[in-house]
């Protein structure tokens, strides 16, 4: 007995015992982390739900002043055919004290179609502003009735809790009217 | 279990000796259900036994349910309707279910703040407290997901607005909002994991509510005078106590009784007083409708969600502190689950060596003043977020983190407490009026 602890102590703190347990723990949690993950995995989102994620739309008969919605990914997407006076009005805020200052040029790749993901950054409802009827805020862009935001007719926040601009998509004009987003 | 000295289970007959030696089941019960119980206690009282009866009734409705509905984007609203109007009494299970919800909710209230009054958050019961805090969190999960199982209107923005909270956490917001959501937008993967989400959550607080009961078991109920029961012999304690079964049983049962004329009541001629019409329109993901409001039972947390804006200095302050990742909406979320965060800490946060507030006359005011505010933020969480509710929101909000934060500490400090009796048999008499020297035996 004295002598086997005696051989122990001579090889240092370690056992053979010790290294034993260090072992099987460390097993025991890559193998459960192992099982877990899977697990973990599976609720992200499935094939057919990745899938959808290109969407090609046609604009032609929108006509200035009229706003289209598409759905992309399960959210909306605004299309907002501008007439010039509101281009001229978004140029004109480039420089206003925003939360989240960007210039309308860069929000845009053509000025008079302004494509934006209709979700509002604060919480994730849909602004109003798409139907003529609709209100469209202090800023004649969109209003979020969930907590109060309004945008600016570039998409971008001016006032109320929604920390960020409105989303533009990744899109590209393949024609003149034709687009796709994704 | 408890540790209140009392008589415990003793096996009669060979039958029962013969089970008692191989699974002491019926003992376990028996002491569970005789546990010595303050005989002092009031009619606040009798809201576990509420809480009790709607867990069951909950459990029981919802499997019933479970056997009509279907858990898909195009079939779910159908499905409901056809429990509505196919299946056989299957509008009132659904009714029974649905406002099962509120009075769950209003039972729990009731429960928490009777408990924030007494103090029996203190010593020797914080794990009870906790462990009831865990319990309270899982009740607004499971409360949240059912609703959205009907997939109306106010389901699928409910859904929206709650999992987005999640997208404000930074850096990691967005993949884990878009893990717990199975896609880009609430859609029917979400639809699927909150049904079985919503199925399995009741069995885990099942399961909690029995820590909860093991908990106090072990170190006896609280009363309303905060006064411990003596446990130096078992005649001392029984001066103090009374059986759980039959007392405080049928006492309970009473109350449980007159609860539940006014739910019927509710259930069968208004139903539909605590929901929103707008969940008898389907889920349409293109549409928001003009004015989301959550379940009454989540208004007052909405309400502190909501009122801390980009405008209000300690967000400024925060957002500077942490170079901007703190932002306002980041801020409203800590701020919703730190108002439930405060409350679990109550033990830690009051300093007062007097344990019910009955005998604490500065603390009576304060904690009244707590009740007005919970009412006062549940009505501001149902208003539009505009002036002048969102100020009265930040007055409402800043209070109930004062009153734990701020009030709690100091009030032990600079408090002078009145002298609670000496026992609570002391108590119990100069209450219902024992005559000095009498012997307290009624059946004599």
């Amino acid at each position: 007995m004295s002598d086997v602890s005696a051989r122990q102590q001579s090889q240092g703190d370690g056992t053979r015992r010790d290294f034993l347990y260090y072992a099987t723990a460390g097993a025991a949690i890559v193998t459960t982390g192992a099982a877990v993950w899977p697990l973990i995995n599976s609720m992200n989102p499935s094939a057919d739900v990745s899938a959808l994620a290109v969407v090609n739309i046609d604009l032609e008969g929108v006509e200035p002043g009229s706003r289209i919605t598409l759905k992309w990914k399960g959210k909306p997407v605004f299309v907002d055919h501008r007439p010039k006076e509101r281009i001229a009005q978004a140029l004109a805020d480039d420089d206003a004290p925003m939360p989240d200052p960007e210039p309308d040029a860069e929000r845009v790749q053509r000025p008079e179609w302004l494509v934006v993901v209709g979700v509002c950054t604060h919480l994730g409802c849909i602004p109003l502003g798409q139907a003529s009827s609709d209100p469209t805020g202090d800023w004649l862009g969109w209003f979020c009735p969930c907590h109060g935001s309004h945008y600016d007719t570039s998409g971008r926040i001016r006032k109320g809790p929604a920390p960020r601009n409105l989303d533009v998509p990744p899109y590209e004009f393949v024609t003149d009217t034709l687009v796709k987003i994704g | 279990m408890s540790g209140i000295p009392h008589d415990h289970y003793e096996p009669k007959t060979g039958a029962e000796k013969w089970l008692h030696s191989r699974l002491p089941i019926v003992g376990l019960i028996y002491d569970t259900i005789m546990i010595p119980t303050p005989k002092n206690l009031n009619w606040w009282w009798i809201w576990g036994i509420v809480l009790a009866f709607c867990l069951v009734l909950q459990i029981v409705t919802g499997i019933v349910l479970v056997m009509h509905y279907t858990p898909h984007v195009d079939l779910a609203f159908a499905s409901i309707e056809h429990i509505m109007r196919n299946v056989n009494g299957g509008h009132m299970i659904r009714y029974i279910h649905m406002n099962g919800a509120s009075l769950f909710f209003v039972a729990v209230y009731i429960h928490i703040f009777r408990g924030l009054y007494y103090g029996s958050y203190k010593a020797p019961r914080e794990i009870t407290w906790i462990v009831g805090m865990l319990i309270f969190l899982m009740m607004m999960g499971t409360g949240f997901m059912g609703y959205v199982l009907p997939w109306g209107q106010m389901s699928f923005w409910g859904a929206t607005v709650i999992t987005g909270l999640f997208g404000a956490i930074p850096f990691i917001g967005e993949p884990i909002q878009t893990w717990l959501l199975g896609g880009p937008a609430v859609d029917n993967a979400t639809l699927n994991r909150f049904f079985s989400l919503h199925y399995l959550l009741p069995f885990v607080i099942v399961a909690l509510v029995i820590v909860h009961i093991w908990a106090f078991h072990t170190t006896g109920n609280n009363n309303p005078t905060g006064v411990d029961v003596r446990k130096g012999s078992k005649e001392e304690a029984e001066k103090d106590t009374l059986p759980f079964w039959p007392y405080f049983v049928i006492k309970d049962f009473l109350g449980l009784a007159v609860v539940l004329v006014i739910f019927w009541a509710i259930v069968g001629f208004m139903p539909n007083y605590l929901g929103h019409p707008d969940n008898y329109i389907e889920a349409n993901p293109l549409v928001t409708p003009a004015h989301i409001v959550p379940e009454w039972y989540f208004l007052p947390f909405y309400a502190i969600l909501r009122a801390f804006t980009s405008e209000v200095w300690v967000v400024q302050i925060a957002s500077f502190v942490t170079g901007g990742i703190v932002d306002a909406k980041f801020f409203g979320v800590l701020a919703m689950f730190g108002a439930i965060a405060v409350m679990a800490l109550a033990p830690w946060l009051d300093t007062s060596r007097v344990r019910s507030g009955v005998y604490r006359p500065q603390f009576k005011w304060w904690f009244l003043l707590l009740v007005i505010d919970f009412f006062a933020l549940m009505w501001l969480g149902a208003m539009p977020a505009e002036e002048p509710y969102a100020s009265f929101s930040l007055i409402a909000s800043a209070y109930w983190f004062g009153y734990f934060l701020v009030i709690l500490p100091l009030l032990g400090v600079i408090e002078k407490p009145l002298t609670p009796p000496a026992t609570i048999e002391d108590d119990f008499n100069a209450h219902y009026g024992k005559k000095a020297g009498a012997d307290a035996n009624p059946a004599e």
